[in-house]
């Protein structure tokens, strides 16, 4: 059978997704200087943690502005912590019901390429409240042991650095892999009718090579 | 030759003991538009009656004055046929009949129509007759030609015979010349003679339903269509103001764009064109006429209600006395139902085609096709007889196309006269047009109160019922309180009273109207009341049902079927609920636990039904797990909101649920024997399950549902 | 200029690109089986095969079946198909009908890939299917008995 729109292979490296728990923004804020103020759109660029002396508390401040990407709805909607993903910004359960299937990637006969394409496709004409049905070349739901939902950023934080929880990367690799993973870029480019996740991926790849070189400390919750 | 290609050749009529069997002229169907199924064969088909026709090639045709929309009339009225004709189920097809108000009139409503689940018990001894007299034609010509007694020939499955001579035939042979012949009255069958009433027969319509074949009115594409589609408001009684439609005009595709009472409508070449057209249009409405409020607004202003008498839809013995007297509890519960939408799967839709002596062909799935015709006729300003309705299998209506005055063919007809009728024209609505459209089974709120005395008798009932009236009435409207004012349980002290409210939102029956929310209110209010008094909800109902034998069996056999009060797995529990609608009785029980939503999980439904003689076990089957499935759905899932400023949130499935394969119980169904008369069965499958399941989620979580759908509850 | 095959024949389309694949079949291909119920991938009426997998055709712009192979009802074969056929038509299935297209293709598809399925497989495929008439307790016995016919 041709898999022409099936996905190749990427399962195993998708990374990121948060929960949807509550992650303050202002204590973040507190500790960088300069930059915009936090609304939700914008990512405050590593080079503006400089200021925090602690290089824990730096690394952990840069880890909680990445957190505004990772925990947003965009990223943990395909974190599930059961086998159904998540959608839309109040991160209900997908609609039509689908489950994980192997690698993430749906079941046979409901496969996620049944209804999502290699890219966003605009739906015209059709209820005010779906623009488009999102698509990427990677489409897929993380692995159950990569689950976000219900965890705190901390927890997060710790699964991220722990080879046995990130799909055996190591720091570099999930350097690169924030920085550069297309499916983890979809977040900035969701399709009409969809918020984005805030600032932009190179920012975010900054802010995660950051918080590597400063020690990878994670927020204690 | 087919059916479609079947034109007049005799009318006469033959009354005969309030039956009207003759000759329709048949309309002038296009061939590229077949209608139904597709009768077999070259071969010709001759005239016996208005309803039936025997083709050379041995096929009879039976055409159905009731549309088919899944609830089973081809092959319901086929089999009474074929019964009578002693047909084989083989050579059996079905297609719609004309439309021919007289003629193919509903018996129950003196109209051309399909609804309140009688098309069998309206069709029972008139498809009958029309089987039994054209047997006594086909006799009659065998007769004739093997110059034998009529008295000397059998008829079996298809085949005529004579004993005496070894002769023996198809009907086809004779189908010419039996068509020549004028039956008497026709002689019925007893009923313990039947042969094919009463058995599994296989339904007529599944195989073209099967490999793409079946024709629905949006599968009409004749050449040079035009397809439109209207832009409608987001508020109920918004109208349009102005529009800009300079952005629509640059669609490729698009071919015009006209204002109709309803919106405004674009036109187009392809169905994506109109409705990118569509998207491009800006318009702005007038909301001065239009319904503002919220639903919850709504319902805050219903329940107000309460405090008024209203009109009173039964008083009996005196329920006032009742609560006062001593030692008397008093027990209370308020339920509110939301505006729900049919979503039949197919949208409405409506093909028009001008002939070229000017009339119009309209296809469409017409459950009032009579009505439909006269609108249409009205508003293109022709001559009814100008006018030909086409009724089509239609995607489901649950009620959404029985709407007198019929509405939505009114807005379909507006659109093609203002394209002009130059060209063959499509009017589809998307699901948004479906499920923003109004025609809502409309909102309620019920007000229960319920007297247990000292013994721990049921002595008093007081219920009242605020809503919209279907029938559009100021005084009672049966169908706001039917299920409650007629409450099958002895209670000596019975009120019920109603509360019209009008709205500029349009009401309509649903399936099974007024019993899908009197059947809820009354079913989980009576179990409330048992489990206070600590009966079993079984036991409870058979004591104060033993005036409603019928009720009662069903009940009794849906109990039995689940082995009711049997242990149940951890984390199950069970329910129950018995209603009585359109003169079918139906008994459920429901195993329920809390499913990975947090809302219920329905494993089993248990039903039994008592629907009179059963005319085809495979079609009754079919309705309730259907019923049960589009009631259950329904309770779970499903309303219809309007938001703050009366703007209407849902519009699609998404946020409209359907049941879903994942969410569908098992379903266990059986018949009760009966030889009561037929009764239909495409509605009373839906009213008990969700009381049931309410029942059973009350006993297993404490909560008692008060509110619908159950998934805003869980999840609020 | 579009081209792919439907059913087994070479098509061309050279209207919008961004038109869905089921307006292309219905409404410039006149091949009615496969039916809209929804236009945004919630009900499973407009399913078809594309190059071979289910694919809900109303959210498949035109311009990306370039090179592909659509199947509908119309043309789906083998003896998945005919299994998922006779056993429809075993259990009296339909019954308004509309779904149904989109239900036997899923079905097919489901079965070309787990030949035996269980419950769960069932629910997995076919919860994309929304059928108004509720058909679904026959649809997944309908599947069984597909799967067993197979087997013999
Ligand atoms: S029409 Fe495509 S999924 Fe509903
Ligand atoms: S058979 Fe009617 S929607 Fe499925």
């Amino acid at each position: 059978m041709k898999l022409k729109l099936a996905f190749t292979g990427l399962a195993a490296i998708c990374l990121f997704v948060g929960a949807g728990m509550a992650l303050s923004p202002a204590s973040i804020a507190q500790n960088a200087q300069g930059g915009t103020k936090p609304d939700g759109k914008t990512l405050k660029p590593a080079a503006s943690f400089q200021s925090i002396t602690n290089q824990q508390q730096r690394s952990v401040a840069l880890f909680q502005e990445a957190g505004k990407v990772i925990q947003h709805p965009r990223c943990v909607n395909c974190h599930p912590a059961t086998d159904r993903p998540l959608q839309g910004a109040t991160m209900h359960p997908h609609q039509p019901p689908v489950f994980r299937g192997d690698g993430g990637m749906g079941m046979p006969g409901m496969q996620c390429t049944t209804c999502h394409s290699p890219q966003n496709t605009p739906v015209v004409g059709q209820a005010d409240t779906i623009k488009s049905i999102p698509g990427n070349p990677a489409w897929h739901l993380a692995p159950i042991e990569m689950a976000w939902v219900g965890k705190s950023l901390g927890q997060i934080c710790q699964q991220i650095k722990d080879p046995a929880r990130n799909g055996g990367k190591s720091m570099d690799q999930i350097v690169e892999h924030m920085a550069h993973d297309e499916l983890v870029g979809w977040g900035w480019d969701p399709g009409a009718g969809r918020e984005p996740v805030p600032g932009t991926q190179a920012e975010f790849g900054e802010l995660i090579k950051a918080w590597v070189d400063t020690g990878a400390a994670c927020p204690a919750s | 030759m087919t059916l479609q290609d079947l034109n007049t050749s005799r009318r006469g009529f033959i009354a005969g003991s309030g039956l009207v069997i003759g000759v329709a002229i048949a309309p002038k169907f296009l061939s590229a538009a077949p209608t139904g199924v597709r009768a077999g064969g070259d071969s010709a088909l001759l005239p016996m009656n208005t309803f039936v026709r025997v083709g050379t090639d041995d096929t009879v045709t039976v055409l159905s004055k009731h549309i088919e929309f899944g609830q089973g009339p081809f092959t319901g009225l086929a089999t009474l046929v074929a019964e009578e004709l002693d047909a084989d189920w083989s050579q059996m097809r079905a297609v719609h009949s004309p439309t021919e108000n007289k003629i193919y009139a509903n018996l129950a409503f003196g109209l051309q129509g399909t609804g309140g689940s009688s098309s069998i018990a309206n069709s029972y001894e008139q498809m009958r007759k029309a089987g039994a007299a054209a047997r006594a034609m086909l006799v009659a010509a065998a007769a004739n030609e093997w110059k034998v007694p009529a008295s000397e020939i059998t008829v079996e499955k298809g085949r005529i015979k004579h004993a005496a001579s070894g002769k023996e035939s198809g009907f086809g042979a004779f189908a010419e010349k039996a068509a020549k012949q004028m039956p008497g009255e026709p002689k019925l069958k007893d009923p313990k003679d039947f042969k094919l009433i009463g058995t599994e027969l296989p339904k007529l319509d599944t195989r073209g339903k099967i490999n793409g074949t079946a024709i629905f009115t949006l599968d009409i594409t004749p050449d040079n269509l035009l397809i439109a589609v209207v832009a409608h408001p987001e508020h109920f009684g918004a109208t349009v103001k102005s529009f800009d439609d300079a952005e629509a005009h640059k669609v490729q595709g698009v071919v015009d764009v006209k204002q109709v009472p309803s919106g405004v409508a674009v036109y187009a070449d392809n169905t994506f064109a109109a409705l990118k057209g569509r998207d491009a249009l800006s318009i702005e409405w007038d909301l001065s006429k239009a319904e503002t409020r919220s639903s919850e607004e709504l319902a805050a202003e219903y329940v107000r209600h309460f405090r008024e008498p209203g009109i009173e839809a039964t008083n009996k013995g005196n329920v006032d006395d009742a609560f006062k007297a001593t030692g008397v509890q008093s027990i209370e519960a308020e339920i509110v139902f939301p505006f729900l939408a049919h979503a039949p799967m197919e949208p409405l839709d409506a093909v028009f085609i001008k002939s070229g002596d000017g009339s119009v062909d309209i296809y469409n799935g017409a459950q009032f096709p009579a009505m439909d015709q006269q609108v249409a006729a009205k508003i293109l300003g022709m001559d009814e007889k100008q006018v030909r309705v086409n009724t089509q299998l239609a995607g489901g209506s649950f009620g959404r196309k029985a709407q007198f005055g019929s509405p939505y063919m009114q807005e379909a007809a507006n659109v093609y006269k203002a394209s002009g009728g130059s060209r063959p024209l499509k009017h589809m609505w998307t699901r948004e047009d479906d499920i923003r459209g109004g025609f809502y089974r409309p909102m309620y709120a019920h007000r229960m109160r319920g007297a247990i005395n000292a013994d721990g008798q049921i002595t008093a009932w007081e219920q009242s019922i605020v809503g919209q009236s279907i029938m559009g009435k100021a005084d009672l409207d049966s169908t706001s309180v039917e299920g409650a004012s007629n409450l099958p349980y002895a209670i000596p002290n019975l009120k019920v009273t109603s509360h019209n409210v009008k709205l500029v939102i349009p009401p309509l029956w649903w399936r099974s109207v007024g019993h899908t929310h009197t059947g809820f209110a009354v079913e989980t209010f009576v179990d409330e009341l048992f489990q206070k008094i600590g009966k079993d909800p079984v036991e409870g109902r058979l004591a104060l049902l033993k005036d409603e034998p019928r009720h009662a069996g069903v009940l009794k056999k849906a109990a039995e079927m689940s082995n009711w009060g049997s242990k149940l797995p951890e984390g199950r529990m069970r329910g129950v609920a018995v209603v009585e609608s359109f003169n079918t009785y139906v008994g459920q029980v429901v195993e329920v636990s809390v499913g990975p939503e947090g809302t219920p999980q329905v494993h089993k439904v248990w039903c039994a039904v008592d629907c009179g003689v059963a005319i085809n076990p495979n079609v009754i089957k079919a309705q309730m797990e259907g019923g049960i499935g589009y009631g259950l759905g329904a309770v779970l899932f499903d309303a219809v909101t309007l938001g703050k400023g009366g703007r209407i949130i849902q519009s699609n499935f998404h946020d409209y649920r359907s049941i879903r394969i994942n969410e569908m119980p098992d379903v266990a169904v059986e018949i009760i024997k009966s030889s009561e008369k037929p009764t239909g069965v495409g509605e009373p499958g839906v009213p008990p399950v969700g009381p049931a399941v309410a029942n059973a989620w009350r006993r297993l979580t404490g909560a008692p549902v008060r509110q619908l759908p159950i998934v805003n509850i869980v999840s609020a | 200029m579009v081209s792919f095959t439907l059913n087994g024949q070479q098509k061309e389309f050279d209207g919008d690109p961004d038109t869905p694949l089921l307006w292309v079949i219905r409404d410039a291909e006149k091949l009615t089986g496969t039916k809209y119920g929804c236009g945004v991938a919630q009900c499973g009426a407009c399913t078809v095969h594309l190059d071979g997998m289910p694919r809900r055709s109303c959210v498949t712009p035109i311009s990306m079946v370039d090179g592909s192979e659509v199947i509908t009802v119309e043309g789906v074969s083998g003896k998945e198909a005919d299994a998922v056929k006779t056993a429809w038509a075993g259990l009296d299935v339909p019954q308004c009908g509309y779904c149904q297209s989109g239900q036997v293709m899923s079905a097919v598809a489901l079965l070309q890939m787990v030949p035996k399925p269980t419950d769960a497989d069932i629910d997995g495929a076919m919860a994309g299917n929304i059928c108004r008439c509720a058909t679904y307790h026959r649809i997944r016995a309908a599947i069984h008995n597909a799967a067993n016919s197979m087997e013999g």
